[in-house]
């Protein structure tokens, strides 16, 4: 079993900051739900409050980036770029500000429903000329992420995982680099976030079932290595599917379809995630049965790739465990 | 570095600049010349403190938006001078002033008259809303609401690191529209960021017309107040009035002056296009040489050879 990792985005931001003077905690009335109000108790002098008043925040923090400092702005993912699109487009995009922006609650990881559901963010980012997107998939990716996101020559839109976070991988992230987590030949798997942990579960039993899928994960979306990707793409015998905690148009389905388009590569492509539609607030696990996100989506979805029944029920995948990390750094690093 | 020219002087200067051009393009931003004049003129001639220019005076070609890619990429601040701890700053909130603002840098010897002939054509740096990239510009503001919050921003920043530079805002009273506005405000006043000073050309104008008409903002003074700022009041064409309203003191809050303006001030003629004074495009070839007699007689200059022109 995948180990848990308590809050990990808490001290990792604290220990990014306090070694990075011009690094500041930006907050819009969500602090602890962001796992920053220890940080500003502790340190003040670093932090600081801007209310519900985003588009005000996002030009603020431009206007600090103005200044020579990099601001760390925290709110929910949808709260970054819904209501201030034309603040964070004209203040922090255009201009490429060294703004990182820290968007919590990714996809339908919130019982908050579609107000509070960032589920066409990356989307929206992709399509904004200057934007890095970074998406953190385990504890160990949300402890690294502040360094990664301020490595970045101009602004940085990150989905942060919060809270209860399971550990998958043992190495920071490389921004532009993407993990091989299974490296078969049969069909290959693209996720990222959340979706990354229930294709490891998928894997499993795909292979009890006899098929050897390539499984990648994404933590950095924009820029995007291309030019790996397409070998991979050619190391598969089948088709190629995706899973994602976002709406199928525009992330990383999206993603791939372009690549294989552009590229006029002759193979299947599935796109799973949310198909055209909001979700509503419910719990991870339900919401991620109710929309196709999990485990088991993934399988049918490969069924409906190969065109053949694999026999893959929801019992055989909850007996599958994710080990925890150390017994996956071989098929990881292979 | 200050002009030898007086402000008043300058102010004329701003508004023969202004005419001239828009009689040559058959329309032009006119009225904001009118009531801005005073105040852009005070602003670089006596109030802001600015090092010399660091750019060419014949502005150089449009060469690229920011990007990855373009690593010579620079912004038109460097006609206000260079960033330094003790220098001001200026934003131009409302980027629809820019041909005022070009035609300010011009008396003030910032830039050559040159700049004004490359304004709004293909290839040209000299937008006509200015870019962040046009002489004068650090920002892009086209979207109106955003100038106060990044100048607090900057400002809070500057603050912090002891600088002692002012981050000054020129603003238009339509931007009070805006939510941003008040919430930029609040923001200065929270954070204390008294180094923000903001002087807002109170014409009573916006696109569709009189502002009244297309939605009323209330009492302008009261609301700001209410918001966190000290607020001074004064004529937009009094220099003496506007230069008492920006000794106020305004310890911990930011300073948002008023300028009350007269849309058609010193071209009187443009009243008959009340309200519809935002963009003044000549109706007819009748109404643009009356203009041309009339603004030139009242600007005190011979009226516009446009023939030829385009």
């Amino acid at each position: 079993m995948a180990e848990m990792v308590s809050r990990p985005y808490e001290a990792a931001f604290e220990k990014h900051a306090l070694a990075n003077p011009d690094v500041l905690c930006l907050s819009a009335d969500l602090t602890s739900s962001c796992e920053i109000d220890k940080f500003r108790d502790n340190h003040p002098d670093q932090f600081l409050s801007l209310g519900m008043a985003e588009q005000n925040m996002m030009s603020f923090a431009g206007g600090l980036g103005l200044a020579g400092y990099r601001p760390f702005i925290h709110t929910f993912g949808v709260f970054c770029y819904r209501r201030p699109y034309d603040q964070l487009m004209a203040s922090i995009a255009y201009p490429r500000r060294k703004v990182r922006i820290m968007g919590f609650l990714p996809g339908i990881t919130t019982p908050g429903g579609m107000t509070h559901q960032a589920i066409e963010d990356i989307s929206v980012m992709r399509s904004m000329p200057n934007m890095t997107i970074l998406e953190t998939g385990d504890a160990t990716e949300v402890e690294s992420i502040c360094a990664a996101a301020d490595s970045i020559d101009g602004p940085v839109y990150c989905r942060v995982l919060r809270g209860q976070v399971p550990r998958l991988f043992d190495t920071p992230i490389v921004v532009g680099q993407m993990r091989e987590v299974s490296m078969g030949d049969d069909i290959l798997i693209v996720t990222a976030g959340i979706t990354t942990e229930e294709a490891m579960r998928a894997t499993k039993a795909l292979k009890g079932a006899g098929v050897l899928v390539r499984h990648l994960h994404l933590n950095t979306i924009k820029p995007f290595d291309k030019v790996t990707m397409l070998d991979h793409i050619h190391s598969v015998k089948g088709g190629v599917i995706t899973l994602e905690n976002h709406v199928t148009e525009g992330g990383i389905g999206s993603l791939m379809a372009e690549i294989m388009a552009d590229n006029g590569v002759g193979k299947k492509l599935k796109r799973l995630g949310l198909n055209d539609t909001y979700a509503h607030g419910g719990s991870r696990a339900y919401l991620m049965r109710y929309y196709g996100l999990d485990a088991l989506a993934l399988t049918q979805g490969i069924e409906d790739l190969m065109g053949e029944k694999l026999g893959i029920t929801e019992q055989d995948l909850a007996q599958v465990r994710v080990d925890a990390v150390h017994s996956l750094a071989k098929a990881e690093g292979l | 570095m200050k002009n030898e020219k007086s402000t008043e002087d300058i102010a004329l200067g701003i508004r023969r600049r202004v005419f001239e051009h828009a009689m040559r393009n058959n329309g032009g931003y006119l009225s904001q010349a009118c009531s801005a004049a005073e105040q852009l003129a005070w602003l670089y001639n006596e109030e802001l403190n600015l090092g010399a220019p660091t750019l060419p005076m014949i502005p150089e070609l449009f060469a690229g938006v920011p990007h990855a890619d373009n690593p010579g990429y620079h912004t038109g601040a460097g006609y206000n001078g260079p960033f330094e701890a003790d220098l001001d700053r200026l934003f131009i909130a409302p980027a629809h002033y820019a041909l005022v603002a070009y035609a300010t840098l011009i008396e003030v010897g910032r830039m050559a008259p040159e700049g004004l002939e490359m304004f709004n054509k293909d290839g040209s740096s000299v937008e006509m809303i200015g870019a962040e990239h046009s002489p004068g510009m650090e920002v892009h503001n086209g979207t109106l609401g955003i100038g106060l919050s990044t100048a607090a921003g900057l400002a809070w920043g500057r603050q912090k690191r002891g600088e002692t530079g002012k981050t000054w805002v020129y603003m238009s009273d339509g931007e009070v529209q805006e939510g941003q506005t008040w919430e930029a405000i609040q923001c200065c006043a929270h954070h204390h960021i008294d180094s923000v000073k903001a002087i807002m050309d109170v014409n009573r104008q916006q696109c569709d017309g009189a502002m009244d008409s297309v939605m009323e903002v209330g009492d302008i003074r009261a609301k700001m107040e209410q918001f966190g700022a000290v607020v001074a009041e004064c004529d937009a064409h009094d220099l003496g009035a506007m230069r008492d309203a920006a000794k106020t003191p305004h310890v911990g809050k930011p300073l948002i002056i008023l300028a009350h303006s007269n849309p058609f001030h010193a071209m009187p003629i443009l009243e008959e296009r009340f309200p519809r004074l935002h963009y003044v495009r000549f109706e007819s070839e009748d109404e643009r040489a009356r203009m041309n007699i009339s603004i030139a007689d009242a600007l005190g200059v011979a009226p516009i050879d446009y023939e030829g022109a385009r």
